[in-house]
C-alpha cells in the first residue's frame, strides 16, 4: 500500500509537467491548426538558457527570469512570426515537416553549441524525502505537483474569466466570426504562442533537476506531450491535464508492476486504444468529419 | 509520355548504370543505400504525396522488412522469398494499422504510425531470443540471381538498381491506372471524389498499405546490403527523416522521393566539410524551403521556370470590372 501511494505521488508529479507540455500542444493546435512536432524541443531548450543565464553569473532565479523571457521571444514570438505564420495558407502538412525540421535543428544545435554530455540543473525544492504513511514523499515531487497545477488552474482562469481569455477561446473556436465582433484574432493567436512558451518553460524548470539537462530530452518529452493531448482530447485543456496526469501514473505503475523494459510501451498502447475505442479523446468533444 | 521524355528517362537508367563503374566501394555503397531509400521514399509518397496522409513508420517498414527477411535468410530460404514474405507482411500490417486509424479523418494515422514505430523499436530491442536486441543480427547471406552472386558491392549495386526500376515501374503504373488517377482525384477534392463514388477511406488505406510494402521492399534489400541490422537503424527518428526525404525532393512528384533520397544521402558526402552544423544547415534549408515553396524542391523548381517561361497575358481591362 505504501508502495503504491509512493508510485501514485511520484507518478502524478510527473504526470503534471507533461501535462503543463501537453495543455501547450492543445492551445496550439486550437489556435492555429499546428501540430507542433517540436514541442519536446520546446521543453528541452528554456533549461539550457537557464544555464547560459547562470553561466554568465546570474543567480538563480533571475536567470529562469532571463530563460523565460529568451522562450516568449523565440519559442513564442519569433516561431509564430518566422515559421508558423508563413506556412498557414499552404494548410498543416508543411508546418507539420517544418516543426519537425525545427525540432532537429534545436537539437543539433544544443549539441553543437553547449555539448552533447547531460548537464546538472540547479533543484528549486529542497531535496528532502518525508516519511508519510510509510510512504517517501520527496519535497520535489510535492513541489512539482503544487508549480504545474497552479500553472493550469491558472491558465484556466485566465481563459475563462478574463476578457482577453474569451476572446482567445473565441479566436480559437471560429476565428471568422471573432474577427467580426471584433477581436484582434491574430494578437490573440500570439497570446497562445506566447503561453505556450511560457508553459514550456515552467515544465522544463520542473522536470531538468530530476533528468538533467540533456540536448535529446525532447524525443520522450515531445512523443509522451503528444499521447498525453490526444489520449485526454485533443481539443480540451482539462483533457491535456487528465491525459498528462494518467499517462505519468501509468508509466510508473508500469515501470514496478509490468517490466522495465516495456515501461515505455504502456502509453503507447493506451494511445492506440484510445485512437480505436474513442479517437476524440477521454474529455474531448466530437469533431471528426467524414472528409 | 512525350518523346523528350522518353529519352531524357533512357538517358537517367544510362547514368545510373554507369554511375558506380570505377568508383571505390564506399560510393558505390552509398549509392547503394540511396537507390533503396529512394524505394522506401516512393512508397511514403504513395501515402503523403497522393492520399494525402501522414505516416511516421516507414522506417518501421523498412524494420519488419529487414527482420523478416534477415530472419528467413539466416534460416536458409532464398531471399526472393524473404522478400515476397517482407513485402506481403508489411502490406498485412499496413492494413491493420491503416484500417482504425482512417475511419477518422485529421492526422490520425500520423498518430498511430507514431505509436506503432516506437513500439515496434521497443519489441526489437526487447524480444532477444529472436532479433538479437541491440546487438542485432549479422551475416546476412547476400542473394545470388541466375547464379551470379551478388556478394561484390558493384554487382549488388545492380541488383539493387534492377529492384529499383522494377518498383518504380511498378509505381509508374500503379499512378497512371484508373485506380492511381482516383489518388489524385481524392487529393485534389476530396468531397467531390467522394460524391463521384470513390470510397475514400478504401482507397486512402490501400495507399497506405501499399505504400508501407514498398518500404518492406526497401527493407528486404537493406539487409543483405548493411549485413548488419540493429533496432536503432529503425527508429522513429528515421521515419521523420523519409518523411523530410519525400517533402524536400516535393511530395506528390513521381521523382520528388528520389530528389528527396539524393539530398539526405548524398549531400552530406558532399558537405562533409561542416562537420557536425550538417544537421543544423539542413534542417534550417527544410525550414527555409516550407516556408518559400511547400512543394519541396521539384515544386520550387517549377515556380522558377514558369517565371522564365512566355506567358499568357490576361486582359487588363476585365480585370477592372471584375474588382467592382
Amino acid at each position: 500500500m505504501a508502495e503504491l501511494i509512493q508510485i501514485l505521488i511520484s507518478g502524478l508529479a510527473a504526470g503534471s509537467i507533461y501535462a503543463l507540455a501537453a495543455v501547450g500542444f492543445t492551445l496550439l493546435w486550437q489556435a492555429s491548426q499546428t501540430i507542433n512536432f517540436a514541442q519536446g524541443e520546446f521543453v528541452m531548450l528554456p533549461a539550457f538558457f537557464v544555464l547560459v543565464g547562470m553561466g554568465l553569473g546570474l543567480p538563480m532565479w533571475p536567470a529562469i527570469g532571463f530563460a523565460l523571457i529568451l522562450s516568449l521571444l523565440i519559442l513564442g514570438a519569433l516561431f509564430k512570426k518566422l515559421v508558423v505564420e508563413p506556412m498557414l495558407p499552404h494548410g498543416t502538412l508543411p508546418l507539420v515537416i517544418a516543426t519537425i525540421a525545427l525540432g532537429l535543428l534545436m537539437k543539433e544545435s544544443v549539441k553543437e553549441f553547449y555539448g552533447a554530455t547531460a548537464q546538472p540543473f540547479p533543484a528549486i525544492f529542497p531535496q528532502k524525502v518525508y516519511q508519510f504513511a510509510g510512504a517517501s514523499v520527496s519535497v520535489q515531487d510535492i513541489g512539482n505537483l503544487a508549480v504545474s497545477m497552479l500553472a493550469i488552474g491558472g491558465l484556466q482562469l485566465f481563459l475563462n474569466r478574463t476578457r482577453t481569455g474569451r476572446c482567445m477561446q473565441a479566436s480559437a473556436q471560429n476565428p471568422a466570426v471573432a474577427e467580426i465582433l471584433g477581436v484582434d484574432v491574430k494578437r490573440m493567436v500570439m497570446y497562445t504562442f506566447l503561453i505556450n512558451a511560457a508553459l514550456a518553460t515552467i515544465a522544463s524548470v520542473l522536470i531538468s533537476p530530476i533528468y538533467l539537462a540533456k540536448f535529446s530530452n525532447g524525443e520522450t518529452l515531445g512523443l509522451v506531450a503528444f499521447i498525453a493531448a490526444i489520449v485526454g482530447g485533443f481539443n480540451q485543456i482539462r483533457g491535456a491535464l487528465v491525459g498528462g496526469l494518467l499517462i505519468g501514473v501509468i508509466d510508473n505503475l508500469s515501470a514496478v508492476y509490468v517490466s522495465a523494459e516495456y515501461r515505455s510501451a504502456m502509453p503507447l498502447i493506451l494511445l492506440i486504444a484510445i485512437i480505436l475505442l474513442r479517437p476524440q479523446g477521454l474529455l474531448g468533444t466530437k469533431e471528426g468529419r467524414a472528409v | 509520355m512525350t518523346r523528350i521524355r522518353i529519352i531524357l528517362i533512357a538517358l537517367g537508367i544510362a547514368a545510373l548504370v554507369a554511375a558506380p563503374i570505377g568508383q571505390g566501394n564506399y560510393i558505390i555503397y552509398t549509392l547503394t543505400s540511396w537507390l533503396l531509400f529512394s524505394i522506401s521514399a516512393m512508397g511514403l509518397n504513395l501515402t503523403l504525396g497522393y492520399a494525402g496522409q501522414v505516416s511516421l513508420a516507414q522506417a518501421g517498414f523498412m524494420g519488419i522488412g529487414a527482420y523478416v527477411t534477415a530472419l528467413l535468410t539466416l534460416a536458409g530460404v532464398p531471399w526472393i522469398a524473404a522478400a515476397l514474405i517482407s513485402i506481403t507482411s508489411c502490406f498485412a500490417v499496413g492494413l491493420l494499422l491503416g484500417w482504425p486509424a482512417l475511419r477518422v479523418q485529421h492526422h490520425f494515422l500520423a498518430f498511430v504510425t507514431l505509436a506503432f514505430n516506437t513500439l515496434l523499436f521497443l519489441v526489437l530491442r526487447n524480444e532477444e531470443e529472436i532479433t538479437g536486441g541491440s546487438f542485432g543480427l549479422v551475416g546476412m547471406p547476400r542473394p545470388s540471381v541466375f547464379g551470379i552472386a551478388t556478394d561484390s558491392n558493384l554487382n549488388f549495386y545492380y541488383f539493387a538498381l534492377a529492384c529499383f526500376l522494377v518498383s518504380a515501374f511498378v509505381m509508374w503504373w500503379i499512378l497512371r491506372s484508373p485506380w492511381g488517377r482516383a489518388f489524385k482525384a481524392l487529393r485534389e477534392n476530396p468531397i467531390r471524389a467522394e460524391s463521384l463514388g470513390l470510397k475514400i477511406r478504401r482507397q486512402t488505406l490501400l495507399a497506405f498499405a501499399i505504400g508501407s510494402a514498398f518500404g518492406g521492399l526497401a527493407g528486404a534489400l537493406q539487409s543483405p546490403l548493411v549485413q548488419f541490422i540493429e533496432p536503432g537503424s529503425f527508429a522513429l527518428i528515421h521515419s521523420l527523416k523519409l518523411l523530410l526525404m519525400v517533402v524536400v525532393g516535393g511530395a506528390g512528384f513521381f521523382f520528388g522521393p528520389m530528389l528527396g533520397a539524393a539530398v539526405v544521402i548524398l549531400l552530406p558526402e558532399l558537405l562533409r566539410f561542416t562537420e557536425g552544423y550538417y544537421l543544423i544547415i539542413y534542417s534550417a534549408l527544410v525550414i527555409v524551403l516550407m516556408v518559400f515553396s511547400p512543394q519541396g524542391l521539384i515544386g520550387l523548381g517549377q515556380k522558377l521556370w514558369n517565371q522564365f517561361r512566355p506567358r499568357h497575358e490576361t486582359r487588363r481591362d476585365m480585370k477592372k470590372g471584375f474588382q467592382l
